[in-house]
């Protein structure tokens, strides 16, 4: 006969303990999960933005905003520049709608509005003043004569040097230098063993790293990417004099392990007193005159990029600028945002909080005009016209068929710039002569150009 | 009285015995040292990144980009600056109710399936096995998009929700390897037992096989906390900032311009802080479970 326990089985044995710390904790993470599926504010707009100084100050004013427009709250979404721009282009492309204001650069501007993905800005109000933008600015931020995009800061490049060790070597800086003068004064200035290199220029791959600064050297030596048929031009003599200048400038007058510096680090060096030289972006200005984070603030001096054959693409425009996604549910509360964020009023209110030199630079006239400001950053005027002569439609000696000085407004460009970085800097660290690097780099931009269709 | 030429032979060898145990006890103290030496000089190799980034957080910006030093004047600015731009405690709950809730979510699933394969396997079961780890093998960037459309049309973009679900799915595979390695060592003969007691298939699972390999299914559910803690591919393209964990959080403290280093390492250190301490407080039950069932 089947033995039958008086008991049920359950009530016989006490329930493990662990066990029941684990259903407890099953409990709490499902309210917690039930609690989290919540229905977002409709007032509630989604800014995408980088970790820039002057983005980091713009969220700071948060409040100022909030206050001055009770019926909006921003939520921030800070990433780093690659991370945040394959975010943003996976929910533009899929109409994902999670961003309602995007930061995006001068690149992607006009081939997004072309795609129909960013909401065109033709309307501004009166008081917003868009003719105080500076002209390359916004037309860098336009698609077919509209606006898409509105400039929260713009820069090009300029060339910062150390008074004081240019008055020791009795080295007198003129009004446009050029290449070939800037390697003298490099090889002059060149003092390893007090660590001081003669020249810092960017070196680590990539299209916004390395290739930003080189293509401005390609374009003044006389180079160009592509020719009006959209053929690649890296094998051309251009090419091979600007890249083994450069190979050259850095291996003998350049700090060590060059080919892993980019902006970031070259700042870093140039700020505690280790390069003579650096030419790279004209937002560096500000912070390299801020005694607070520069030990060499007392001594900096700034001239306009350096030329060679031609002055024609010899500095760069970027821009950062504010957009709204055709796929923003709230257009309206982003419209009023990144008026508010562009507009005169908000240089004047991080002007007054933040101190001058910490105002956005590069988009209005209007803040080259502002006394205070003129006061505050002596190099205002070199940057307002680096900004003005720069030019995105004609930026090399020949006629090319692209918009943008140190980039190809086309959506290869990103893969084409970093693979050609790639083996710039390969030449830079030696791996590869310089030679052999565009060789390589001629070829596989050929491969990209003709699957993509442009040519053959 | 004699001795026997055995007994003088060990007399005669007995300070050699001795000599001989000291210098073994010798060698083995040397030996013991040597790999006490090494075990630290492991722990302090894996260690040292960490103990890096706990010393940037509280050097300048200036200082943390200078020249490698150890000695500075420690300050608590970058914590108070990162405090200020970003709310920790939102990002790490939401880490909390992520990781802790998909690995429930994971183990609710793996258990059974596990039973499954491990007590009654078929002819296909390694091969099931097999396919499900093969899932792993894939990019997740390759999926990126039709999970995203997926997201974006139910509604579950930037949700805690959604997360749990893929950080469910992503360690469903490693849950389910680690319960079937664990589920296959314990006899068969308890569970035949319990069901000679009159236990159904629940009962058996419940008060008999989790019991049992508890310390496994500890270590199995550490170990998916861990990894969807630390995942980052996934948050960083699934949310927003409603459901934005502390990957996204440190992310928020690169930047390709400007010095971000003591700021980044001072939000790395608080972004792990809540696992490492988890991580002591469960070591033991870590090192039970991986090695439970090691020796037999």
């Amino acid at each position: 006969m089947k033995q039958r326990h008086s008991q049920p089985y359950a009530s016989r044995y006490p329930l493990h303990s662990p066990i029941r710390y684990l259903s407890a904790l099953a409990c709490l993470s499902g309210s917690a999960l039930a609690v989290s599926v919540g229905a977002a504010q409709a007032d509630t707009i989604t800014v995408a933005t980088v970790n820039n100084n002057d983005m980091v100050i713009m969220q700071s004013l948060t409040e100022e905003f909030e206050k001055a427009h009770p019926d909006i709250t921003l939520d921030w979404v800070v990433l780093e520049e690659n991370v945040l721009r394959q975010r943003m282009t996976t929910d533009i492309a899929t109409q994902g709608g999670q961003f309602d204001v995007m930061t995006i650069g001068s690149y992607e501007a006009p081939i997004w509005a072309e795609r129909g993905w960013l909401e065109p800005l033709n309307d501004l109000p009166a008081d917003y003043q868009v003719d105080d933008l500076l002209g390359p600015v916004r037309d860098g931020l336009s698609h077919d004569g509209t606006l898409y995009a509105v400039p929260f800061y713009a820069e090009s490049s300029m060339l910062y040097f150390r008074k004081d060790l240019f008055a020791e070597a009795g080295i007198d800086m003129v009004e446009q230098p050029t290449w070939t003068q800037v390697r003298d004064w490099a090889e002059q200035l060149h003092d390893p063993d007090n660590d001081v290199a003669g020249i810092c220029l960017r070196g680590k791959p990539g299209w916004g790293e390395n290739m930003a600064f080189v293509s401005t050297m390609i374009n003044t030596f006389g180079g160009r990417w592509f020719d009006m048929d959209w053929q690649a031009q890296i094998d051309s003599p251009a090419w091979q004099e600007a890249v083994s200048f450069y190979v050259d400038l850095l291996d003998n007058y350049g700090p060590a392990g060059a080919s892993s510096n980019g902006f970031n680090e070259n700042l870093a060096l140039f700020s505690r007193g280790n390069c003579a030289m650096w030419v790279d972006a004209t937002s560096a200005a500000g912070k390299l005159f801020n005694p607070e984070e520069s030990e060499v603030a007392a001594e900096l001096g700034f001239a306009p990029a350096p030329v060679a054959e031609t002055p024609k693409g010899s500095h760069w425009l970027w821009s950062w600028a504010l957009a709204i996604p055709t796929s923003s549910d709230a257009k309206e509360a982003a419209r009023t945002f990144v008026t508010w964020a562009t507009s005169q009023e908000y240089v004047a209110l991080v002007g007054e909080r933040e101190g001058w030199t910490s105002v956005p630079p590069g988009t209005r006239q209007s803040t080259y005009d502002h006394p205070s400001y003129v006061e505050a950053a002596p190099f205002a005027s070199f940057v307002v016209d680096a900004i003005r002569n720069a030019d995105p439609l004609d930026s090399s000696l020949e006629p090319n068929p692209y918009v943008g000085v140190q980039f190809v407004g086309i959506p290869e460009f990103q893969a084409i710039g970093t693979q050609v970085g790639q083996m710039v800097a390969s030449a830079l660290t030696g791996d590869t002569s310089v030679e052999q690097a565009l060789a390589a780099a001629q070829r596989a931009t050929e491969r990209t150009m003709a699957r993509a269709g442009y040519t053959d | 009285m004699t001795t026997s030429p055995s007994t003088a032979s060990a007399i005669r060898s007995a300070p050699a015995a001795a000599e001989r145990g000291a210098a073994a006890q010798r060698a083995q103290r040397w030996r013991k040292l040597g790999i006490t030496l090494l075990g630290w000089g492991v722990a302090l190799t894996i260690f040292f990144p960490i103990f890096w980034m706990i010393l940037t957080g509280f050097k300048t910006e200036a200082e943390a980009i200078a020249d490698p030093s150890l000695i500075f004047t420690p300050t608590l600015d970058s914590y108070v600056e990162v405090q200020e731009r970003a709310d920790y405690i939102k990002f790490a709950w939401n880490s909390v109710v992520v990781s802790f809730g998909s690995t429930l979510l994971a183990l609710l699933i793996a258990i059974p399936s596990a039973y499954a394969m491990a007590f009654l396997p078929t002819k296909r079961t390694k091969g099931t096995l097999l396919w499900m780890l093969s899932t792993k093998m894939l990019p997740s960037v390759g999926v990126l998009v039709p999970i995203y459309l997926l997201f974006r049309d139910i509604g579950l973009l930037d949700t805690r929700l959604g997360l749990t679900i893929v950080y469910t799915l992503m360690n469903l595979p490693i849950v389910v390897w680690m319960l079937y390695t664990f589920f296959k060592d314990l006899p068969k003969d308890i569970l035949e037992a319990g069901r000679m007691d009159g236990a159904g298939t629940l009962q058996e699972v419940w008060y008999l096989l989790l019991p049992l390999t508890l310390p496994g299914i500890a270590s199995t559910g550490l170990l998916s906390v861990i990894l969807s803690w630390n995942e980052a591919f996934w948050s960083l393209n699934l949310t927003t900032s409603q459901a934005a964990p502390l990957t996204a959080y440190i992310a928020s403290f690169s930047s390709p311009e400007g010095l971000f280093w003591a700021k980044l390492s001072a939000a790395s250190t608080m972004a792990i802080a809540p696992i490492l301490i988890f991580g002591w407080l469960t070591q033991k039950q870590m090192v039970r479970g991986l090695t439970f069932g090691a020796v037999k």
